[in-house]
């Protein structure tokens, strides 16, 4: 369905699914991980059947969200290569924050700050993957001196993960016009021209 | 096999007191390695009263058999034949949950109550509430927590919680023909350990001694060792065990650092949303569109 004949296409149907498969095993990941790793969160282990289910699931959801997040990677690296225009928007992300962006570099489909993002999600990620197969004892027995390194990698770098998609999901509510993006893939002009004109005068043409 | 409920001086996952309206003295049970001929009866006393049945294995070519404790072998004999002295020794030690006072089995449990400490220091598995993750192993400093295959829960030693709890000593110091397990308040069995450690020392063993590691708070399973200089010897016992300090903080630090982080970023987002407001397309590049 088309809303707007000269709204702009940001992401295509197969880039949004695998975004919400990524985005839902992250929402569930936190939920049973959370509770595995604080008592305060223990009832999270009700959503997924109860204490012995969650640990069951978790790291098959873990197995998942590695999967789409490679796809990910490989759909999106590329445009995520940080750039010196990319360092000039992260020297004056405190105007961007203060809210007023009319002097912040010309961007293109992605800013300084969500390149940023991009590479310490991916740092957390990496992280996570490894110190959650060692954690995995269903199927692996690795030295206890291992796990117990897996065990503060896992809890340290989930919790950065949280908090920067906590920052991620924020950005996109703070910047009105973002989160139909993410729903039906599309952008208006007037979005584009203002926080990415750069990549607007790339899919446009214009100057 | 929560048998004393009103007794509990520690409860995994747990943040509030646990009912311990009961007091109760320490108990101990004192393994006197230079007593003990390695006939395995602790292990046959063991199976039998738990009604666990390991499955047959191999020989190895050693005496250890099984030779690692398993959700059925809660205690495993392990013989090492040294020559500390420049003479052969064959030293044999009865291998098992040492029950610590500072348990890192139930410091690492995420499942609240899975792992209980007594008031009387038994540190106490209930399978119930367990969820097979095996933290327990991970936290464990002497390597003794076993995740079964067939349920998926962790198992080990109970120093028989079930019969200490009617008053009854543990099935393996009942049947220790040679009198090598013994088992009582752990103040007392220090005080016979005493004994036996300056026995040891007027028949040549200078460096006898009683095995009570302080790393972990001291535990409610003791060694005479007739080379306490040296628990290396005995397969390898730590020399000073505790509590691994990336357990310790995983388990500590990482906890309320991690939640402070949360809720800082949450309040930071609201904050900023209803201090700067939302960060709208500009009316005037909006004009543009119409």
């Amino acid at each position: 369905m088309q809303r707007d004949r000269n709204d702009l296409v940001r992401y295509t149907p197969s880039e949004r699914l695998n975004h919400w498969i990524v985005g839902i095993s992250f929402i569930l990941l936190g939920l049973s991980g959370l509770a595995l790793f604080h008592p305060a969160f223990w009832p999270f282990t009700l959503l997924f059947g109860g204490g012995t289910w969650t640990r069951i699931l978790h790291p098959y959801l873990g197995v998942l969200m590695a999967v789409a997040y490679v796809i990910m990677l490989i759909s999106f690296t590329r445009l995520n290569l940080m750039a010196a225009a990319d360092w000039q928007w992260l020297k004056r992300v405190r105007e961007m924050v203060d809210g007023d962006d009319h002097n912040m570099p010309e961007q293109g489909k992605y800013n300084g700050g969500q390149k940023l993002l991009f590479w310490l999600l991916f740092w957390c990620m990496l992280l996570l993957i490894l110190s959650g197969v060692a954690l995995w004892r269903t199927w692996f027995n690795f030295p206890v001196e291992w796990v117990r390194l897996a065990a503060v990698v896992h809890s340290a770098s989930a919790a950065v993960m949280i908090g920067l998609i906590m920052v991620h999901v924020y950005a996109a509510i703070w910047t009105k016009g973002t989160i139909r993006a993410m729903w039906y893939g599309t952008v208006t002009r007037a979005w584009a021209k203002q926080h990415h004109r750069g990549w607007y005068k790339e899919v446009t043409k214009e100057g | 096999m929560a048998l004393q409920p009103l007794d509990i001086a520690a409860r995994s996952a747990t943040t509030t007191p646990s009912p311990s309206a009961r007091q109760g003295f320490e108990v101990a049970k004192l393994i006197d390695i230079s007593k003990c001929i390695g006939c395995k009866a602790c292990q046959v006393a063991c199976m039998e009263w738990n009604d666990l049945r390991d499955e047959v294995g191999f020989n190895h070519g050693v005496y250890d058999n099984p030779l690692d404790l398993t959700d059925q072998s809660w205690t495993v004999m392990r013989f090492s034949e040294v020559e500390p002295d420049g003479r052969l020794e064959w030293l044999i030690r009865k291998d098992g949950c040492m029950h610590c006072a500072d348990p890192g089995c139930l410091k690492a449990c995420p499942a609240p109550g899975a792992i209980v400490k007594y008031g009387n220091g038994i540190v106490d598995f209930n399978q119930e509430n367990c969820i097979g993750c095996g933290y327990c192993i991970t936290g464990c400093p002497f390597n003794i927590p076993r995740l079964a295959a067939k349920d998926g829960k962790a198992y080990k030693c109970t120093l028989c919680s079930d019969r200490v709890a009617v008053g009854l000593e543990p099935a393996c110091v009942k049947t220790c023909p040679t009198g090598a397990i013994t088992y009582g308040a752990k103040d007392d069995m220090i005080e016979s350990a005493a004994i036996r450690v300056r026995d040891l020392n007027d028949r040549g063993f200078a460096n006898a001694g009683l095995y009570d590691p302080p790393g972990v708070g001291g535990t409610h399973v003791m060694y005479v060792l007739q080379h306490a200089d040296r628990p290396e010897l005995y397969a390898d016992l730590p020399r000073d065990p505790q509590i691994d300090p990336l357990v310790s903080v995983w388990k500590g630090l990482a906890k309320p650092l991690a939640i402070a982080a949360f809720a800082a970023v949450s309040l930071a987002g609201l904050f900023h949303y209803i201090t700067k407001g939302p960060n709208e397309v500009s009316k005037e590049t909006e004009k543009e569109f119409d």
